[in-house]
C-alpha cells in the first residue's frame, strides 16, 4: 500500500511538473505577453516600449530559464533596464537588492507577484480558497445528502413509479449545466419581473456574512449539476446490490423492508457512489467559477477568471498548482478509498 | 398594435415553428412504419424516453436548418437592432413596422433591441452544426488512439494514457481561457492544433480501408484513392485560412472557417478527446480477451483488421449512448465558452454568449436570458433522454 502512495505521489509531482510547464509556455506566448505589457503600462504603448519594458522586467530570457526561476532552481534574474533601475525577481520593495536571496520559487515558498492583484500569490490563493471552501462545504452538505437519498430511493424498487420519477428527475438535473440552472433561479426567485424576491442574485455579501438569503442560490446552483449524476450512479449501485443473494436470503428470513436496505444493502451499495463523489470535486471545481462569475462571489473561480483574463501569469500558475493538487489528490483518496471500502480489490 | 397576451404569444410561436411540426410528424411517421428494418433506429420507437429524447433533438435539428439554410421560421435579422424595442416585453408590437415585416418581438427584446425569439433560432443552427462535428472529430480522435492503447497496452498504452490523463487534471475553463484568446490565435496554435486533430480522420479511414482490403489491392487502391482525395481536399481547406500562419495551396482551399469559430471547435475537441480515448480504451480491453478475437488471431488476421473489424463493432452499442451524451456536454461546453465571452464574435446569437449578456439585468429583465437557457436545456436533456432510450434498447439484446 505505501509503495502503491509513493507511484502514486511521484506521478503527481511529475504531472503537475509537466502541466505548469503547459500553463507556462501558454502564458509567455509573445501576444500575451504583449497585452499584459500594455494592461499593465499603457494600451497606447508602442512595439519598442513594450519591447522594453518586458525586457526589464526578465519575461523575454528564454522560457526554461524562467520556469527554472519560478520553480526555484535556477537564480533569479537582476536586470539593469533601460531606464537605469535595477530589478530583480527577489528584490522586495523595502529591501537593499544586495541583501535579496538569490533563489526564490515554489520551492524557497515563493508563488510570485500578482500583476493584477498587485500583491503576494500566496495571499491571494489562500485567502481566496478559503472563500470558495465555504461555498464547496455548504454544496457538498446539500449535494451529497440529497443525491444519496434519491439514489437509494430509486433503486429500492427499480422500476417503480418513485423510480421512474426520480430517475427523469435526475437526468433533467445532469442536462443543467450551472449557467443555465443559475439564470434560471435568479429569474424565479430572485427578480422583479416573477416578484417571488425571496433570495439575493448576488453573492457578493456572502463573503462576510454568508446566509441562506445571500447563499442559497449559488450553493442550490452548483449542487443541481453534481446531483444528478450521483443519484444515478447510486441508483444503479443500489438496484444491483437489491438482486444480490444475500437480499434475497434476508427477505426470505423475514426481515423487514426498511431494515434490509438500511442493515443490509446500504453498505454495498455506497462503494461505487464514494468515487463518483471524489471525482465530482474537478468537476465543482468548474460549477465553482462559472456560479462565482455568475453571483459575483469573489473567491477562487473568481480569481481564476481574473488571471485568466489578465494574462497574470504567475497567479494562473498559483491556480492551475492549487487546482491540479486538488484533481490527483481527489483521485488518490477515491482509489484508496475504493480498497478500503471494498475488501475484494486489492492494489497490489 | 397591441401587446399580444401569453396565449397569443404561445400560439404565434406554434405557428411561426410550423415547418418544424410537419418536419416531425413526416419523420415520425415514416419511422414508425418502417421502424422494424430500422435496426437500433428503428428500436428506439419502442421506448417512451427515447422517443421523446429524440423528438426534443430532432425539433432542433430542423429549426436549425430551417432557419439557418432556407431562413425560415425566424421573424427579424437575428442581427439588427430595432429602435424603441430595448428590453420590450415578449409580445411586443414592433413600433414602425414596415408591410412584409413581421408585427410584434415574440419573445421580447434584448439590452441591444434585438429580438429574443430570432436569436434563439439562430443559435440553434450553431449548436447543431459544431456539437455534433466537434464530437465526431473527438470520436475519430479517441477511438484511432484508444484502440491500440488498449489492445497492445504496455509502453503505448502507458505513454498515451499519461497524456490524456494530463489534459483531464485541467481545468476545462483555465483550458479554454489559454486557447481560446485573440492572443492565442495571432499565434497560429489553434491552427497547429487543428492541423494535428483533423488529420485524424484520414488516419482512421486509411487504417481502416487497408486492413480490410488490403488481399484485395486494386479495390484498396480504388477505394483509398477516391476517399482519401476527399477527405484531404476537405482537410487543407479547413486548416488554411488565408492571411493567417497556415496558408498554402490556396487554389484547392474550398471555403475559409472563420478563424474564431475554428478555435471554439479545436479547442471543444482537444477537450473531449481524452475522455473519449479512455472509454474506448476500457471497452478493448474489456472485448480484447473475448473467444472471436482469439479466433480471428488464430486465423492470423493483422492488429488492425482485428482492432477495428472485430473490437471496434462490437464496442459500439455503448460508443453510440455515448456519443449522444456527449454531443449534449458538447452543447454545454459550447454554452460555457460563450458564456464567458471566449472564442465566437461578440454579436453572434449562440445560446451561451446570449445568455451571458442577458445576465447583467437578470434581475429587471429576466426574458433575454432565460430563453436561451430553455433552449440549451431542453437540447441537452433531449440528447440525454435520447441515450437513455438507446440505452435500455441497445441492453435488451
Amino acid at each position: 500500500m505505501a509503495l502503491f502512495i509513493l507511484r502514486r505521489i511521484a506521478i503527481m509531482l511529475f504531472t503537475s511538473l509537466c502541466l505548469t510547464f503547459v500553463v507556462f509556455f501558454l502564458t509567455n506566448l509573445y501576444p500575451n505577453l504583449e497585452k499584459m505589457a500594455k494592461t499593465q503600462g499603457n494600451f497606447r504603448m508602442n512595439d519598442e516600449a513594450v519591447l522594453s519594458f518586458l525586457e526589464n522586467r526578465g519575461y523575454l530570457l528564454p522560457l526554461p530559464v524562467k520556469y527554472g526561476e519560478w520553480l526555484g532552481v535556477y537564480p533569479g534574474y537582476v536586470i539593469e533596464g533601460s531606464d537605469g533601475e535595477i530589478r530583480g525577481r527577489c528584490f522586495k520593495s523595502d529591501q537593499i537588492p544586495s541583501e535579496a536571496p538569490r533563489y526564490c520559487g515554489i520551492l524557497q515558498g515563493y508563488w510570485g507577484y500578482s500583476t493584477r492583484f498587485k500583491s503576494d500569490v500566496w495571499g491571494i490563493v489562500t485567502t481566496r480558497l478559503g472563500l470558495t471552501g465555504i461555498l464547496m462545504f455548504w454544496v457538498m452538505a446539500l449535494m451529497v445528502p440529497s443525491a444519496l437519498i434519491i439514489g437509494i430511493l430509486a433503486g429500492m424498487r427499480e422500476g417503480s413509479r418513485t423510480d421512474r420519477s426520480l430517475s427523469t428527475f435526475s437526468i433533467v438535473t445532469t442536462a443543467t449545466p450551472e449557467y443555465v440552472s443559475g439564470v434560471i433561479l435568479i429569474a424565479v426567485f430572485a427578480s422583479s419581473a416573477f416578484g417571488l424576491k425571496w433570495f439575493k442574485g448576488t453573492a457578493t455579501a456572502a463573503m462576510d456574512n454568508p446566509n441562506l438569503e445571500n447563499f442559497f442560490l449559488p450553493v442550490v446552483t452548483i449542487a443541481i449539476y453534481g446531483m444528478g449524476y450521483i443519484a444515478r450512479m447510486t441508483r444503479a449501485s443500489m438496484a444491483e446490490v437489491m438482486t444480490a443473494q444475500y437480499i434475497r436470503t434476508a427477505r426470505l428470513k423475514g426481515v423487514s423492508f426498511p431494515n434490509i436496505v438500511l442493515k443490509h444493502a446500504l453498505r454495498n451499495a455506497l462503494i461505487a457512489p464514494f468515487t463518483v463523489i471524489m471525482l465530482q470535486f474537478p468537476w465543482l471545481l468548474n460549477g465553482v467559477v462559472i456560479v462565482e462569475t455568475l453571483f459575483n462571489y469573489k473567491g477562487f473561480g473568481w480569481a481564476l477568471v481574473q488571471a485568466a483574463g489578465n494574462n497574470d501569469i504567475e497567479l494562473l500558475l498559483g491556480v492551475s498548482v492549487v487546482s491540479v493538487f486538488v484533481v490527483l489528490v481527489t483521485q488518490l483518496i477515491s482509489d484508496i478509498g475504493y480498497v478500503y471500502l471494498n475488501p475484494r480489490i486489492s492494489v497490489t | 398594435m397591441d401587446l399580444l397576451t401569453w396565449s397569443d404569444i404561445i400560439i404565434q410561436i406554434v405557428l411561426r415553428l410550423g415547418p418544424v411540426w410537419v418536419a416531425l410528424v413526416i419523420l415520425f411517421l415514416v419511422s414508425f412504419r418502417f421502424k422494424r428494418s430500422l435496426g437500433l433506429y428503428g428500436k428506439l420507437f419502442d421506448s417512451t424516453i427515447g422517443m421523446i429524447g429524440f423528438a426534443i433533438v430532432m425539433f432542433w435539428v430542423f429549426a436549425g436548418f430551417f432557419a439557418g439554410a432556407l431562413d425560415w421560421i425566424t421573424t427579424h435579422d437575428p442581427l439588427a437592432q430595432f429602435s424603441g424595442m430595448k428590453n420590450k416585453v415578449p409580445g411586443t408590437p414592433l413600433r414602425g413596422a414596415e408591410d412584409g415585416d413581421f408585427s410584434h418581438f415574440l419573445l421580447g427584446g434584448d439590452h441591444l433591441a434585438r429580438d429574443v425569439f430570432s436569436r434563439m433560432i439562430a443559435g440553434s443552427t450553431i449548436v447543431i452544426i459544431i456539437a455534433p462535428m466537434a464530437t465526431l472529430f473527438a470520436f475519430m480522435v479517441g477511438i484511432t488512439l484508444g484502440v491500440p492503447a488498449g489492445y497492445y497496452g504496455g509502453r503505448l498504452d502507458t505513454t498515451i494514457s499519461f497524456i490524456a490523463n494530463l489534459i483531464l487534471a485541467f481545468p476545462v475553463i483555465l483550458l479554454f481561457y489559454l486557447l481560446v484568446t485573440p492572443e492565442i490565435r495571432l499565434t497560429g496554435l489553434p491552427q497547429y492544433m487543428a492541423v494535428v486533430l483533423f488529420l485524424f480522420p484520414l488516419i482512421f479511414f486509411t487504417v481502416l480501408v487497408n486492413s480490410r482490403f488490403h488481399i484485395v489491392p486494386t479495390k484498396r487502391n480504388a477505394l483509398l484513392g477516391i476517399g482519401l482525395a476527399v477527405l484531404g481536399i476537405l482537410y487543407i481547406s479547413l486548416i488554411n485560412e488565408a492571411g493567417s500562419k497556415i496558408s498554402f495551396l490556396s487554389s484547392i482551399d474550398l471555403f475559409d472557417v472563420d478563424a474564431g469559430l475554428l478555435t471554439v471547435f479545436v479547442s471543444v475537441v482537444f477537450v473531449n478527446a481524452p475522455t473519449v480515448f479512455r472509454i474506448v480504451r476500457g471497452l478493448t480491453m474489456d472485448i480484447k480477451t473475448r473467444d472471436y478475437v482469439a479466433a480471428a488471431q488464430t486465423r492470423g488476421e493483422g492488429a488492425w483488421y482485428i482492432m477495428l473489424w472485430e473490437i471496434l463493432p462490437n464496442a459500439r452499442g455503448p460508443l453510440i449512448v455515448d456519443f449522444c451524451l456527449r454531443i449534449g456536454y458538447t452543447t454545454i461546453l459550447l454554452g460555457t465558452l460563450g458564456f464567458f465571452g471566449l472564442g465566437l464574435a461578440p454579436e453572434d446569437p449562440n445560446w451561451g454568449a446570449t445568455i451571458n449578456d442577458g445576465r447583467k439585468l437578470l434581475s429587471i429583465y429576466p426574458h433575454p436570458a432565460l430563453v436561451p437557457s430553455i433552449a440549451l436545456l431542453s437540447l441537452v436533456l433531449g440528447l440525454n433522454l435520447l441515450a437513455d432510450g438507446l440505452r435500455e434498447e441497445s441492453l435488451k439484446d
